[in-house]
């Protein structure tokens, strides 16, 4: 059976309509049509899904779809700027070759938002804290933390 | 791929859908990744609690903590009062998952997903707290001590919601700390865990709550421990011996965390740690949180 939900995905309403099984990350990718989330594990192990939800983030491969009915979804595609200029997180990415195969930045940019949303300063041992629950297969951590570190500098 | 859904926006609401068959569903991180890796399919008729205001919230009551199902790890990591009094329980919820799973895990689920290897139980069983479960039929209050049964497995009938757990005061001169062995930070299953609750009086250990993490069916606590330990001046000799008497009650499996031999071992470091830091903070010093990490390489 098929139910009606909508989904608020970067300030926009996507109404959809789907079965209770489906995930929040298959149903962005498939419905709604945004693919900057990635299926990595689907075991909620590697953070390439990850989202905000009402801020916080996700793993969206583990979270019902339908339960995030009326809920705020911010995915990777929510962080540039209308104009399409890059968040700053997403160029100190860049700028500081925080980008290898690119397959975990989604969900390592979602997680660099939510820290410095809540800590904008946030220390060398607070950022890899914040990232560990996403993993780089290049293994290109110190790129990554050094972005974020970066990015805070700018953004303070 | 499951049939039916309903998004239920009050407890009574989800008690006639569970009566009806259907099976609760919070955050997820048990249910939907446990059908995702083939563990077990998604139940065919799903009631979404998520949504149910009466379901939510840390509060305090008579010094103790009433935590609502739908708590999650990372509201129970940030909460004063839990780190202040309650610690071993900020222990074990600041390590679940990653931030991901600590925002959308809940102590309702985690409870009644009745891992052996959780890492909230322990803390639970210690402190004393109680589980309210509810049925359209009815109430009961159950211990947590007494609620699993085996891996997965708990008292509760498949119509019973877990409501609440309540968790009683504890006594003044308390400490407590929840370690686990882990390969890594995040995203980790204990290979051993130990949970120590213990209370000073006059430098003396008045009091002696133990427990132990993914070394049997269920987590449970280990009285010879506390025996060890109980009137005793919490000194090294008390500790090597509560350790020793924690890995003697160990029925570890052996599997690709970790042999059983190993486990047993390590039984008896993970406690004698969890012990040093939980008597460390009765005595009001401070053990960072959680205490996992920082006690890496403690004897």
């Amino acid at each position: 059976m098929r139910y009606d939900a909508t989904l608020h995905v970067n300030g926009m309403a996507y109404p959809v309509e789907i079965e209770p099984g489906r995930s929040l990350l298959s149903v962005l990718r498939t419905e709604v049509g945004l693919t900057g989330a990635k299926e990595g594990c689907d075991d909620s192990e590697c953070g390439a899904c990850m989202v905000l939800m009402d801020g916080e983030p996700v793993n969206s491969c583990s979270y019902l779809a339908l339960q995030a009915d009326g809920r705020e979804i911010v995915t990777i595609e929510g962080l540039a700027g209308a104009d399409g200029s890059l968040h700053p997180l997403q160029q100190a990415f860049l700028d500081q070759g925080g980008v290898q195969c690119g397959f975990c930045t989604p969900g390592m940019l979602i997680s660099a938002k939510a820290l410095l949303d809540r800590n904008p300063r946030p220390s060398e041992e607070e950022i890899r804290l914040a990232l560990s629950g996403n993993l780089c297969r290049c293994t290109g951590y110190s790129g990554i933390v050094r972005a974020v570190q970066s990015a805070a500098e700018q953004l303070a | 791929m499951s049939g039916t859904y309903v998004a239920a926006s009050s407890v009574e609401d989800v008690l006639h859908a569970m009566a009806d068959g259907a099976r609760p569903v919070a955050g997820g991180t048990d249910l939907v990744v446990g059908a995702r890796s083939g563990k077990a399919p998604l139940p065919e008729a799903l009631v979404a609690i998520h949504r149910v205001a009466d379901l939510r919230g840390v509060s305090e009551r008579d010094g103790g903590l009433v935590l609502g199902a739908l708590v999650t790890h990372a509201d129970l990591a940030d909460s004063a009062v839990v780190r202040e009094r309650f610690t071993a329980l900020a222990d074990a919820s600041a390590i679940v998952g990653s931030h991901a799973t600590r925002n959308a895990g809940t102590i309702g689920g985690n409870v009644m997903n009745a891992s052996p290897a959780m890492e909230t139980g322990g803390p639970l069983i210690c402190f004393g707290a109680v589980a309210t479960l509810r049925s359209a039929s009815g109430s009961r209050e159950v211990a947590v001590g007494d609620l699993f049964t085996g891996p997965g497995q708990t008292v509760a009938s498949p119509d019973e919601l877990l409501t609440e757990v309540v968790v009683p005061a504890q006594a003044a001169g308390t400490g407590s700390c929840y370690v686990r062995l882990e390969y890594r930070r995040q995203m980790e299953i204990a290979i051993v865990g130990a949970t120590a609750v213990v209370t000073l009086d006059g430098g003396a250990v008045s009091d002696a709550r133990i427990a132990i993490t993914a070394l049997a069916p269920t987590i449970h606590r280990v009285a010879e421990a506390e025996q060890a330990l109980a009137g005793t001046d919490g000194g090294d000799v008390a500790v090597r011996a509560a350790g020793d008497a924690a890995a003697q009650a160990s029925q570890p499996i052996s599997d690709v965390r970790g042999s059983a031999d190993y486990r047993r071992a390590m039984a008896a470091v993970i406690t004698r740690r969890a012990v040093t830091a939980a008597l460390v903070r009765a005595r009001g010093e401070d053990v960072p949180i959680p205490a996992s990490p920082a006690l890496h390489g403690a004897t």
